[in-house]
């Protein structure tokens, strides 16, 4: 007997700036309660990407315990974010230390408009994008769900446009489907969406709606059992990813049913 | 032997022998310069020079690794 069903968990892909990847559920390595949390989320979670932040290390402890001990950046590759950063300048300066610790191009900016709603400032972030592209870094960039703003930031070397569902860490859900898609519609680039899903049926909105993936922190690291949630969100990124390519059946205001008429005694 | 050079180390003031390196601040402080990256006076300090820079009074250094992030 023939399965003509492809298993889209080993042949799907996607490919960001030339790097090819399996998974396409990208995780924040923040909010965990320890290291080892952190370390068996990301393996139930099946990423192969996290994503990481850059800060000072503590000089009075320097033999304290560090991320890159949990997670091996040979196995995972590290995404190193601008979280935090408001100006242009804060994010490439960041950046430009984390190609130093790093060694790789590949990076996820982000430059925040205000605190209380982590919205991005998109001229500073467009800013930013054009002078990471040409200091030949590969920036994927959190953005606004608009879709012309997606176009400018592809147009300034974007690698990937990564538009946000709902603020940071809200966990509210996908608010703007419509606009999602037509970012999807109109990207050469890979999209992702960005912030705000809350638990694993977003994520499935989000890959349903045609993204190439899903980066999450929050939504796994605050739930009660966050590897179990991990685990959830790996299989609600391939169900939403399976569902967008088997093409969703169309919808009828009333009723029709699945059982022949005929026949019926 | 002159006098202690002063530095600014993550914010902190720091003070080191006449004729340090880098790289020698980074493993005075006890860290594995491989897991760290350097900015001193704003500018990056590419790890393969950091042996050879020697760091001069009034330096502002900047030692950074990567963290839990989202």
């Amino acid at each position: 007997m023939t399965d003509t069903v492809s298993d889209s968990s080993t042949t799907d892909s996607w490919t960001v700036a030339g790097r090819t990847f399996r998974s396409r559920l990208i995780v924040g390595t923040g909010k965990y309660k320890d290291f080892e949390q952190n370390a068996a989320a990301v393996e139930a979670s099946g990423a192969e990407i996290v994503t990481v932040a850059v800060r000072r290390v503590n000089v009075s402890d320097p033999k304290a315990p560090m991320l890159t001990d949990f997670i091996d950046p040979r196995k995972i590759t590290y995404l190193p974010n601008t979280a935090g950063c408001f100006t242009a300048e804060d994010a490439i300066r960041t950046l430009r230390l984390a190609r130093e610790a790093g060694g790789w191009d590949l990076v996820k900016l982000e430059v925040l408009g205000e605190a209380r709603t982590l919205y991005p400032d998109m001229r500073e972030t467009l800013k930013a994008t054009e002078i990471l592209a040409n200091e030949g870094f590969l920036p994927m960039v959190y953005c606004v769900d608009d879709p012309i703003a997606a176009k400018q930031l592809e147009d300034a070397g974007a690698v990937a446009v990564m538009p946000l569902g709902a603020p940071i860490g809200s966990g509210l859900g996908i608010q703007n489907k419509v606009t999602v898609r037509l970012i999807v519609e109109g990207a050469k680039v890979p999209v992702l969406v960005d912030a705000g899903v809350g638990t694993a049926s977003e994520a499935a909105v989000a890959m349903e709606l045609g993204c190439d993936g899903v980066l999450m922190n929050t939504a796994i690291a605050e739930a009660r059992d966050p590897i179990r949630m991990a685990r959830a969100m790996k299989l609600a990124v391939e169900a939403g990813r399976d569902a967008y390519l088997a093409g969703r059946m169309a919808q009828r205001r009333y009723a029709d049913p699945s059982s022949p008429l005929a026949g019926l005694i | 032997m002159a006098e202690e050079l002063s530095l600014t180390v993550n914010g902190e003031p720091r003070r080191v022998a006449p004729g340090s390196s880098i790289a020698d601040l980074v493993s005075g402080i006890g860290l594995d310069p491989r897991k760290v990256a350097v900015e001193r006076n704003g500018e990056i300090a590419p790890r393969s020079t950091l042996a050879d820079v020697l760091l001069a009074d009034g330096d502002v250094l900047e030692i950074v690794h990567f963290v839990g992030g989202g």
